[in-house]
Order: C-alpha cells, then structure tokens, then sequence
C-alpha cells in the first residue's frame, strides 16, 4: 500500500510554494470554478457530499460547520486559517505551509465565498518563522495576482486576507482561544455556546478550519466531492496527512488513504524500526489521545471509526512511536509537564489538576513515588475530564495520562519505593 | 528608559492599523515589533503601545497579553538565544544530551544566559519538527536532526 499523494503531490518539486509553479499544475482553477459557476449553497453541498472531516484535531464535519453560519445575519462574516499548529508530534501542516501555501489560499477562497466572507485571517503559530515568510509572500502574489482583493478574477467577489502571527501558546489552537487571541487578548477559551458560528471573531458569524481542510477543499471543489469520498473508509473519507515521529528508520510526514492499517503505515512507509528496535506502542494521534500498546497496534486502522473500537482517536495525525527502550514513565511525564505549561488557568480542574499529575509523575519517575501517588493521578483526573472545564485541554492531559499508567502499569510500579522502605 | 518604534516598526504599525477592525488586535503585532526593536518586552514599551494604540487599550491589558504568551521575552536574552525542545518526541530521541552538553560548554544551567550575553539556553515546547528530532531553534532558525558533533559545529560558526 502506497502514499496517495492529493494535497502533497507536488511536494518536494523546484519552488513549489511559488504561484508561477501553482500555476503551472493548474492552481487557482477552483478557485476561478467557486467563485463563476458555483452558488455558496453548492459549494457547502458539495463539501458536505464529500464526507470531508476537520483535519485539526476534532474532525469535525467541515461542510456542516459551513451550514451554521446564517447568511441573513447582516453582520460581517469571518473565515479563519488555525495554522497553530502545536500537538506535541504535530508537523505536517508545516509542510503545507512552508512547500505548498498556495493550495491552503486557494482553499481559502473558496470557503470565504461558501460562508459569505470578506474578511480572512490566517493565524499561524510564531515559532514557524518559515511558514509565516512563505504564506505571506503567497498572499502578496496572490494580491498581485488579483485572486485577493477587489473583484477576483473578475467575478465581483472580493476577499481580503491577512496574516496574524501567533505567540506561543498551544492553547490558541482551540478555536475559541485562538479567536480571542486575534481579538488581542490572551488565549482563553470561551464557554460554548454561542458557538463561533453564531459569535465568533468581534462577535460575528466565524469558520475556524485548518490548514489540511482547507487544502483538501481546493481538490474537492476541482475534482468533485464523488471523486473524494470514493477514496478511504465510508465515514473517514478522502486522505490525510500523517506525521510520523519517533525511533522509525524514515520519520516525516505522509499522505495515505484513511484506513490504512497503522502497522502498514509503520513498516511499508516509514520502513520500519529504526536500528532492529522491537515496538513498544504507538500514540497514533498527537499527545493527547490514549496509547495504543504493541498488541493493539496490529489490529489498528488509521481511520475515524478503528481509533474508536482502540478507545482512542486519529486526533491531529501526529504519529509518535516509542520503542522497547523509551522510558515510558519519563515520556508520560513530559506530556503532562506540558499540558501543565500550557493550561491557560481559567478553570480550576485544569489549572490545579495538570500540575498536581505533573507533579506526582516528577515524585514517581525519580524514585520518589509511593502506590498511594499512583493511585492518586488516577482518581484525581476522574475530575478533570468529561466536561468539567470549558475547553479540552484537562481532558487531553487525562488522554495522555490514565491510558498509559493502565496499559503499563508494571513500569510505572517498578519505579516506586518499596512499601517497607522508610522515607524521611 | 523610554521607548519608541523604529522607523521600520513606525510604517508597520501604520499598516496594521488598517487591518483589523478592532484595535485590540493591534496588541500582540506590536509587542513583536518591540521586542525585534530592543530584544525585549519591558514595562517602558508596553506603556509605549498602550498609549499608541489608544483608549480603551490601557497598560493593564498589554501587560496581561505580554505575559500570557511565552514568546514575548520580558527578560533579556543572550544574541543568540538557544532554545531546544524537550517534548516526547525529542526526548525520545536524545533532547537532554544537547541541552547538558550546552549546558556545560557555556557553563550555564537551563534558563540562563552566559556572562558576555551571547548565549542564553532555553528548554521548550514542541516546536513541530518531531520527525527530525532532536531540534533547537536559535534565534529565528531551526536546526533539525541534530547530532553532539553537528551542535558543535553550529555554535562554532556563530560569530
């Protein structure tokens, strides 16, 4: 089973991140089919009939998102680019930044005229120097070009578009923070609802999608969305972008077919362990969803609907492999020293529960830790999932926690004091 | 100490007042556009951008904005500030071997700066270069797939 390159075809090729290039392989002819023969209404049908699900981490219905903006509502209406990229095991949305920003632009453009939108923000993450250079030189040629701004291509359609540089908070990559941090404030998220379709940005209608959808909508709209959907799995249509991290002889990003098995993914495209390692699990979708053991991983799928049978989830497509040397108490700590970094502080459960597991790992991976600790990550982060606070952020924690003192629970015993040892 | 845009700052900010309906947004942009003038977000530029920006945008909120996000250095950095990530994908493959080999070439610990202000050592969050770990980005640059010998030779050729 091969890559299925759609949206990274012409990855790699001399200046692909220019618009001559883009051009050249028939870039912005979607864009130019959006906005002269096709109404808003067509074009949410058309995503929605193509099964396309948010590719930042929630996989959400992309269409349906469209449909709750409500065109009568006279306010502006606004269309964001989460380009916060920051799961930690997260880069393929770089890549599209950095080699093909032009596809995500065009994909823009024709969700700005799905949703009635004249005004446009892309908000990339600030550590992605690269990425911000090359989608901005992308948005001054596509200026230049007249595919922004006034009248584009002559089809009475005008979009502006401006780019909005973030500042190192993972937190911005939920969409209601991200939406305060464009407004200036800090990264908080908002209680929902109103959703951000109703109140979004300033307080009008918004979209939030991701760089991935919004490049995987550019080929719906050229190809048509039978051509999409027939591609993967019934609910997991179309193909995705997989970052692959960790002991594997080739790392990187790649393009499959939903649905691929994970140990295919492994083994055929990534060639396999790296130096003869034996595999010790896999998170298959960014820190935040639960492990999967070596076991698991045999019968696992890298689609919607196998994820869920694993109790887990495809998340970000951030594929992080650990082999049988990872110190898997020291890996679960970083992941929760990182949820504890980044928790924004609103909610108590978060802002408490993060450090007090970050704490007791810290306690247990240096020999500290008794039984009592470990059982107390445990029943402590009972109260920090399933709604308790507004965002997920507690709960991804959680995700990167439980599952793996469950699934490997001897090592994490092995580092404890022994009962009868006496500490002062 | 009192502060105020550079020329090249002074034309951005013209241009970035045209773009955002509300002014508030005009909060993060131009911290950066201090902290790329002086190297730093200090009280004296945060007064600065409050009163530039205008009513109802008060020092209080540009303070609150300023340390929320880890970007902005509300303490000086060395030239060359060496930030290297320490998630799960790093560490997996050999983050702390850099940062202790850093650490000791400089004779600093984490977080400081070295006595003639050209380094300052940084431990990080993911940074997105999982696959080509382990990273550290200096500056504005990352450098990917890194081994003891290839830092070396970074930080030798850094004047």
């Amino acid at each position: 089973m091969p890559e299925t390159k759609v949206l990274t075809k012409h990855r790699g090729e001399k200046d692909s991140h220019t618009l001559a290039h883009y051009k050249s392989t028939g870039g912005y002819e979607a864009a130019r089919k959006a906005l002269t023969s096709m109404t808003s209404d067509q074009l949410i049908d058309e995503i929605k009939k193509s099964g396309l699900r948010g590719r930042g981490g929630a996989g959400f219905p992309t269409g349906m998102k469209w449909s709750f903006i409500d065109k009568k509502n006279p306010k502006p209406k606004y269309l964001v680019c989460n380009a916060d990229e920051g799961e930690p095991g997260t880069f393929k949305d770089r890549i599209l930044l950095e080699e093909l920003p032009h596809q995500m632009v065009e994909g823009m453009i024709i969700a700005a005229k799905a949703i009635d939108s004249h005004q446009a923000y892309i908000y990339i993450r600030g550590e992605y120097t690269e990425s911000i250079n090359r989608v901005q030189a992308a948005v001054d040629e596509a200026y230049a070009d007249g595919l922004l701004g006034k009248n584009i291509l002559g089809s009475g359609y005008d979009l502006e578009m401006a780019l909005y540089e973030g500042a190192g908070a993972y937190i911005c990559g939920e969409e209601t923070a991200l939406i305060n941090s464009l407004e200036g404030r800090r990264g908080h998220p908002r209680l929902k609802p109103p959703f951000p379709a109703v109140e979004g940005l300033y307080g009008c209608p918004t979209v939030v999608n991701n760089v991935e959808t919004f490049s995987a909508v550019t080929h719906i709209i050229q190809n048509g969305s039978e051509w999409y959907s027939k591609m993967g799995t019934p609910k997991s249509s179309g193909t995705r972008l997989f970052s692959v991290s960790g002991p594997v002889k080739k790392p990187g990003v790649y393009e499959i077919t939903l649905g691929m098995p994970l140990m295919t993914l492994i083994n055929e495209i990534c060639g396999g362990m790296k130096d003869g390692k034996k595999l010790r699990g896999i998170i298959p979708g960014g820190s935040s969803v639960p492990i999967l053991t070596a076991k698991e991983c045999e019968t696992a799928n890298m689609d919607f609907e196998s994820m869920a049978d694993h109790k887990t989830m495809l998340g970000s497509g951030a594929v992080i492999v650990l082999a049988e040397d990872t110190d898997i108490v020291e890996t679960t700590f970083r992941l929760a020293e990182f949820y504890a970094h980044e928790s924004c502080g609103q909610c108590t459960p978060c802002r408490e529960g993060t450090h007090w597991v970050a704490g007791l790992l810290h306690k247990i991976k240096d020999g500290h830790g008794t039984k009592k600790d470990l059982d107390l990550i445990l029943s402590l982060s009972l109260n920090m999932e399933g709604g308790t606070t507004i965002c997920p952020l507690a709960d991804a924690c959680v995700g990167a926690v439980r599952p793996t003192i469950l699934k490997y629970r001897d090592e994490f015993e092995s580092r404890l004091i022994k009962e009868n040892k006496h500490v002062a | 100490m009192s502060y105020k845009f550079s020329e090249i700052s002074e034309k951005r900010f013209q241009k970035l007042q045209t773009m955002f309906p509300d002014k508030r947004s005009l909060i993060l942009p131009c911290l950066y556009l201090a902290q790329k003038d002086t190297g730093v977000v200090d009280t004296a530029s945060m007064e600065y951008i409050a009163s530039r920006i205008g009513s109802p945008i008060e020092l209080s909120q540009v303070y609150g904005v300023a340390t929320f996000y880890t970007m902005y250095n509300k303490k000086a950095v060395g030239k060359y500030h060496v930030q290297i990530c320490e998630n799960i994908s790093c560490y997996i493959m050999g983050n702390d071997q850099i940062t202790n080999h850093l650490c000791k070439k400089f004779g600093i610990q984490k977080g400081e700066t070295t006595k003639d202000k050209k380094f300052t050592v940084t431990g990080v969050q993911c940074l997105g270069a999982c696959g080509y770990a382990p990273m550290m980005q200096i500056n504005e640059k990352y450098y990917e797939n890194l081994t003891l010998e290839e830092v070396d030779k970074i930080i030798n050729s850094l004047e």
